[in-house]
């Protein structure tokens, strides 16, 4: 019971905490340049020119390519490949979108991805959870050897090893199973990421070990334990652990593209998909389809803006 | 009242004290590490089928050579000679080391700067911040499929500002030469930069806001410029942090695969003047028909892993903490 009340007083300091520094917008403490200097007369003229060059480059730059990406998807495709380039659409074309959903089969890709994305997180969600809590609190005989065979894979950098995997995929040792074209083939692999163990050990090893003893005293299995106690005073980290996984399967291209290329229906990622449109589908078309798969990611990422940033740093640091 | 939980759930969970026999507590330690067990196992089946196999195997298979009608027999060093003499192993590792370098005189200058301008404005930092990041969120394929587009030698909009401009039009990525700084792979780097550099910008921004401000009070009361504060307080007490990034960015731009991939479609460029050597190894291992070979594949990946361990390894070393 102390242990709730205990978690709910933190949750609650946390929203305190939060709401203040939304609220101050400005930072707390100085930076680089002072803001007595910015408040001189030539100070306030230069900041002003700065913040709006800044405002319009970065708008420019970063808004810039999406802006054609968005208006291109509606243009025919004379007016696509025309040199001078329209600035705007000059006659919208709202059907590109439609010819490349069905020539392309965006549909079949998206839904590809969203299941093989929502698969990978499950498993990893359990299994990566259950290894560290396991890690963590349980402490098996030899949990530190595995712990140092999980993190030292970390220093093995991913795309080097997957001629190996491949093979391994297609014809696993002991079952003699051909995962290729599976979602399995995306799944199963998932889970051995030792970002996510080392993530997840971390944050369990802040949960003092009262918590476990209690509910220990009143009967709780390992399992209730993890369930009632550690996943819901983990649900920062697992959201980091999850967002990290969808985008990671979201973006991912060499493995999808080994592993789910060349079916029909379609297998592939979305990510894949639309590098393999690239021959013989009109410009506008390809551009339209591309369109379309990053709209999901961009309301995904406005959405959970605040959590993929906080993650991106609290969570540690990931190239 | 946690005190008091604590001590007894000590007490219960303590072994007991009687001396006895051992075997008593024997048992209750064997059921806990079941269970223990029983919670890591699916995550080490996982990293033994895919990751911790798959090491051992690319070395053993780099050793090996398949025997006709199957199987596979020893081969020595017949795969590493093999790679070694193919003159556009060389050729990639040159590329790679190319891209490498013009990621990080662009790729990683680049966010730092932004990150410190962006750290001084007072306004518009949640939507700059976003708008630096939003990039990094897109589908690669999809933002790179936009630079295919932009970089078309004959309706791309790259050219088209040029064009009015009065500047000489460029062919972009499958611009020919394989000069130190060639246009293709500058191309490259762009497209690279700025798909990625959001994620970097964002972690040195939360470093920045780590900083004390009196240290920069100091410095400006010693009269200290802004350059020099940047360079005696911002640089020194962000050090961590980018040597940490400048290791992770090297080995990240090592394995660069899908710019050069998407952008030129698999092709790796004009006379292969953007192949990179996992475009490489990709190419040994599945893109040739026919005559697709894991085995040199493995080779080449080895090679690789050396040569980014032996990187990473050195780069700890040089830059360890000397006091």
């Amino acid at each position: 019971m102390a242990a709730f009340a205990a978690f709910s007083n933190r949750a609650r300091q946390a929203r305190h905490d939060r709401r203040a520094r939304n609220r101050a917008a400005t930072p707390a403490t100085r930076t680089l340049i002072s803001n007595v200097a910015l408040n001189r007369a030539r100070g306030k003229i230069t900041y002003r020119i700065v913040l709006t060059l800044v405002i319009v480059v970065f708008t420019l730059v970063f808004i810039g390519p999406m802006y054609f990406l968005f208006t291109d998807a509606v243009k025919p495709t004379q007016e696509v490949i025309q040199t001078p380039p329209t600035l705007y659409p000059h006659s919208v074309d709202l059907g590109n979108f439609g010819d490349a959903w069905s020539r392309l089969d965006v549909g079949k890709m998206l839904w590809n991805t969203i299941y093989y994305a929502i698969g990978a997180l499950a498993f990893q969600i359990v299994f990566d959870v259950a290894a560290a809590y396991s890690l963590s609190k349980l402490r098996p005989v030899l949990g530190n050897v595995v712990l140092f065979l999980m993190l030292a894979t970390l220093m093995i950098p991913v795309t080097v090893l997957v001629v190996p995997q491949y093979v391994t995929v297609a014809n696993m040792p002991f079952f003699h199973w051909n995962l290729i074209g599976t979602p399995e083939a995306i799944w199963l692999p998932s889970v051995a990421n030792a970002f996510n163990i080392f993530l997840l050990k971390r944050f369990f090893d802040s949960i003092p070990a009262e918590y476990v003893d209690a509910a220990a005293v009143d009967g709780a299995s390992a399992f209730a334990t993890l369930w009632r106690i550690i996943m819901p005073m983990s649900r920062p980290i697992l959201a980091v652990v999850s967002i990290f996984s969808l985008v990671a399967v979201w973006k991912d291209f060499l493995w999808p593209l080994l592993v789910e290329y060349g079916y029909t229906p379609t297998r592939e990622t979305l990510n894949v998909g639309i590098w393999q449109a690239q021959v013989g589908v009109p410009e506008n078309l390809l551009i339209a389809a591309s369109a379309i798969a990053a709209v999901p990611t961009i309301l995904f990422f406005l959405v959970f803006q605040r959590n993929i940033m906080s993650g991106l740093t609290a969570g540690g640091i990931r190239g | 009242m946690a005190n008091v939980v604590t001590s007894v759930a000590r007490r219960a969970l303590a072994p007991p004290p009687v001396g006895g026999k051992r075997r008593k507590a024997l048992l209750p330690r064997a059921r806990r590490n079941g269970t223990a067990w029983g919670f890591l196992i699916g995550a080490v089946l996982a990293f033994s089928f895919f990751s911790w196999y798959p090491i051992v195997r690319e070395v053993l298979m780099s050793f090996q050579k398949p025997v006709y009608g199957g199987g596979n027999t020893w081969a020595g060093w017949g795969n590493y000679v093999r790679i070694f003499r193919d003159p556009t192993f060389w050729q990639a590792w040159r590329n790679t080391v190319e891209f490498t370098v013009l990621a990080l005189v662009i790729g990683y200058l680049v966010p730092f700067a932004v990150a410190i301008l962006l750290n001084e404005l007072r306004h518009a930092r949640g939507y700059l911040r976003i708008i630096v990041y939003l990039p990094v969120m897109l589908p690669p394929a999809s933002a790179l499929l936009l630079f295919v587009y932009f970089y078309n030698p004959q309706y791309g909009l790259f050219d088209d500002v040029l064009h009015f401009l009065h500047l000489p039009t460029s062919q972009w990525v499958f611009q020919p030469g394989t000069g130190f700084i060639s246009t293709a792979m500058v191309s490259v780097v762009i497209a690279s930069t700025w798909m990625n550099m959001g994620s970097a910008t964002l972690i040195y921004l939360a470093a920045l806001q780590n900083i004390p401000g009196e240290l920069y009070e100091a410095a400006e009361l010693e009269g200290a410029g802004i350059f020099r504060r940047i360079r005696h307080v911002t640089i020194p007490q962000t050090r961590l942090i980018l040597v940490l990034l400048l290791m992770l960015q090297v080995v990240a731009t090592m394995q660069m695969f899908i710019e050069s991939f998407v952008l030129t479609n698999g092709g790796g460029g004009v006379g292969n003047n953007t192949l990179s050597v996992v475009m490489l190894i990709y190419q040994y291992a599945f893109a040739m028909s026919g005559a697709s070979n894991y085995n040199s594949a493995s080779a080449l990946g080895v090679v690789l892993l050396l040569v980014l361990a032996l990187f990473s390894g050195g780069f700890l070393w040089a830059t360890r903490e000397r006091d």
